[in-house]
């Protein structure tokens, strides 16, 4: 296998080195999903885990996404450490059940008897002309949901670090990779060893607007805050990394210095997690803002095959520049 | 293999005892139902005894047991106290699961209890890696899954079975065939009734057996979880069964007839066993007399102990949503 020097790496590389360490680490730990073993992952991830851990910690399993849930489940219960790959949010639908009904309650409906240390990583997003049924983003669902924790990992040192502290909660964790960042290339500080997976990070500082956003969106967004820095407006990136729960202290105290926002998710904008965002704004800050609040969000479409249309369909860094500049600087 | 099962006195007595400690504790519960004390769906087990007392003969502390909505006689047979039973039934604090579950969601970490599952096949996956874990950790460990023949037309009861076979773990898959789903019969559902014909597509052994009769699941069940310890995979169970009762309390029972009923209320388990014991001299009209007294001093105390239950405080309702730390 062909390792990067150590402090620089793609996303990819950092996904891995977090499931590596993690099997190094913990023998109760092991990988189990669709291909993550003699095929590598269908994103790579896994590649040379299965040669380097054998078949009993890396498992291929059948094509039975609920089963997959559902074992990860009682193994977690049962004592171990598991981490399930789904290979991509869409196909978790078959697992609904079990992550719905199951992981997310049963330490609730027990009384407290039962946890379900258990992390499932999945990849959500568009952007590669895979057209709808591999294109979804569908975090913002299963942040809905109480008993569950959702992230999502927009940077190399979260890839890298999340998986760790995920794997140290007790409760069940579903991790959100978005497709287009498994290339993306950056460093890694070393002196940073773990990460908080309670709070939201500020990417960027600015005082004129605070951009929440949070995934595959990120880049976006702070590509977004360059153009506008170019024409004078200061946009602050709020990362929100955890979905569930969202850290309402690092969001508020961010807008209620800039006190204008717009809110970037790939999900649809209808009950989407910008709608709950823009919802606790309204509620909690309303009298702090100084302009309506601005959401880019998917179109209201399954996500087109073709390039052009796939483009227009997702939230892109003209649509950013756009909003902002349209709560900044109103016509 | 223990095919052949010795019953004396005082084992056939424990086989009653058991049955008759269900039967006696769920018609409370339909009489404190409709009193309306106790409230949610109420999904009756008389008839079915059978099945989870003899399947729970095979089982020590190590093992783990996933039930359904219909729970109630597998948290008794497992060894649940009928007090924390009753009161979660109530909703009280000293429920099994806090007064959170209710009827359908008994789960006790104790005994490895893994509660009632709700949703129709939803538990045969949480079986599968209960099981994964076992083979691992605690070899030598089985999970039962209990599962009535409904279950056989989800999605989730295939991906179970053959996970759980192509990875030889230690499950034991106890089907309930009771012949309704509801109201849908059994051939209404299935393509083909013989749900013991599911097992062979997953290359998993199995037997089919008469679920009315204690003695025939506990030989069945002895065999399966003999088989199961000595790490041969998992095993299937199709108890042939039927509820004397509605599916739940909500049910006119439109879709069988009374003489239906009657046919199989002629199998019923715990008055054959009586009058089986009675006859072959291995228990005394003074001995039932005893047992049933204490069963119902026993039914008697659960009530009591639901009834001087304490409501736990809405400041807790948010507690146990996401845990601190994972249990020891
Ligand atoms: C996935 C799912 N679909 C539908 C239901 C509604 N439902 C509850 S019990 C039941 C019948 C199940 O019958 P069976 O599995 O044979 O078990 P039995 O009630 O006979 O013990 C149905 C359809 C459910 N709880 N879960």
């Amino acid at each position: 296998m062909n390792e990067q020097a150590p402090d620089r790496m793609t996303y990819r590389e950092a996904c891995r080195q977090a499931i590596r360490d993690a099997l190094i680490r913990d023998p109760r730990c092991f990988v189990m999903g669709e291909d993550v073993g003699l095929y590598g992952g269908c994103y790579a991830v896994t590649k040379g885990l299965l040669e380097e851990f054998g078949p009993e910690r890396i498992r291929d399993t059948p094509l039975a996404e609920s089963v997959i849930t559902g074992a990860g489940i009682g193994a977690a219960i049962g004592g171990l450490r598991p981490v399930v790959e789904i290979m991509t949010c869409n196909f978790s639908l078959l697992a609904l059940d079990q992550i719905v009904n199951n992981a997310a309650t049963i330490a609730h409906m027990s009384g407290g008897q039962f946890a379900v240390p258990l992390v499932i990583r999945m990849a959500t997003g568009g952007g590669r002309q895979l057209a709808a049924q591999h294109s979804h983003s569908l975090e913002g669902w299963y942040a809905h949901i109480p008993g569950i924790t959702v992230l999502a990992p927009g940077t190399i040192e979260d890839a890298r670090l999340m998986l760790a502290a995920a794997l140290a909660d007790p409760n069940p964790v579903l991790i959100f990779e978005h497709v287009v960042l498994y290339n993306a290339e950056g460093e890694l500080d070393p002196a940073i060893t773990s990460v908080d997976i309670r709070k939201a990070r500020i990417r960027r500082e600015g005082r004129d607007l605070t951009i929440l956003t949070y995934g595959g969106s990120l880049p976006k967004a702070l590509a977004a805050a360059g153009e506008l820095a170019a024409a004078g407006i200061e946009a602050e990136i709020v990362d929100l990394r955890v979905l569930r729960p969202l850290d309402n202290e690092t969001i508020y105290a961010s807008v209620g210095r800039t006190r204008r926002c717009v809110i970037v998710d790939e999900g649809w904008r209808s009950g989407s997690l910008s709608a709950e965002l823009a919802a606790r704004l309204a509620e909690d800050l309303f009298f702090e803002l100084d302009a309506p609040i601005r959401r880019v969000c998917t179109r209201e479409v399954p996500i087109p095959y073709a390039a052009h249309m796939e483009d227009a369909a997702l939230p892109q860094v003209a649509d950013i520049v756009e909003a902002a500049r349209g709560l900044v600087r109103p016509e | 293999m223990s095919a052949k099962l010795m019953i004396d006195r005082s084992h056939g007595q424990h086989l009653f005892r058991e049955m008759l400690r269900i039967r006696r504790f769920e018609a409370k519960c339909m009489e404190l139902y409709q009193a309306q004390t106790i409230r949610g769906f109420l999904h009756l087990y008389d008839g079915q005894e059978a099945v989870a007392v003899g399947i729970m003969q095979a089982l020590d502390e190590r093992d783990a047991v996933v039930a359904t909505y219909r729970d109630h006689g597998h948290a008794i047979a497992r060894g649940l106290g009928m007090g924390p039973i009753m009161a979660e039934m109530y909703g009280k604090l000293e429920g099994c699961s806090r007064g959170r579950g209710g009827s359908m969601h008994l789960f006790d970490r104790a005994s490895r209890f893994l509660g009632g599952n709700a949703i129709v096949g939803g538990g045969l996956p949480l079986a599968v890696g209960t099981a994964m874990a076992d083979q691992q950790l605690h070899p030598g460990a089985a999970t039962v899954c209990f599962f009535g023949e409904g279950a056989a037309g989800e999605g989730e009861f295939h991906e179970s079975m053959n996970l759980a076979a192509l990875w030889k773990l230690p499950v034991l898959f106890v089907c309930e065939n009771n012949l309704y789903a509801m109201g849908v019969p059994l051939e209404v559902a299935e393509a083909d009734t013989e749900i013991i014909h599911k097992a062979k597509g997953y290359n998993m052994p199995g037997e089919q057996v008469d679920g009315m009769n204690p003695v025939a699941v506990e030989v069945a069940a002895r065999r399966a979880v003999e088989s199961i310890r000595a790490g041969n995979g998992p095993w299937f169970l199709e108890c042939r069964t039927y509820r004397f009762r509605a599916h739940s309390m909500f049910d006119a029972q439109q879709y069988r007839t009374k003489e239906e009923v009657a046919h199989w209320k002629e199998r019923d388990p715990i008055v054959r066993m009586q009058a089986w014991l009675l006859e072959a001299h291995l228990m005394t009209p003074a001995e039932l007399d005893e047992i049933e007294a204490a069963v119902d001093t026993e039914v008697a105390a659960a009530v009591a102990f639901a009834e001087a239950g304490t409501w736990e405080s809405v400041d807790e309702l948010e507690r146990f949503v996401t845990m601190d730390e994972v249990p020891s």
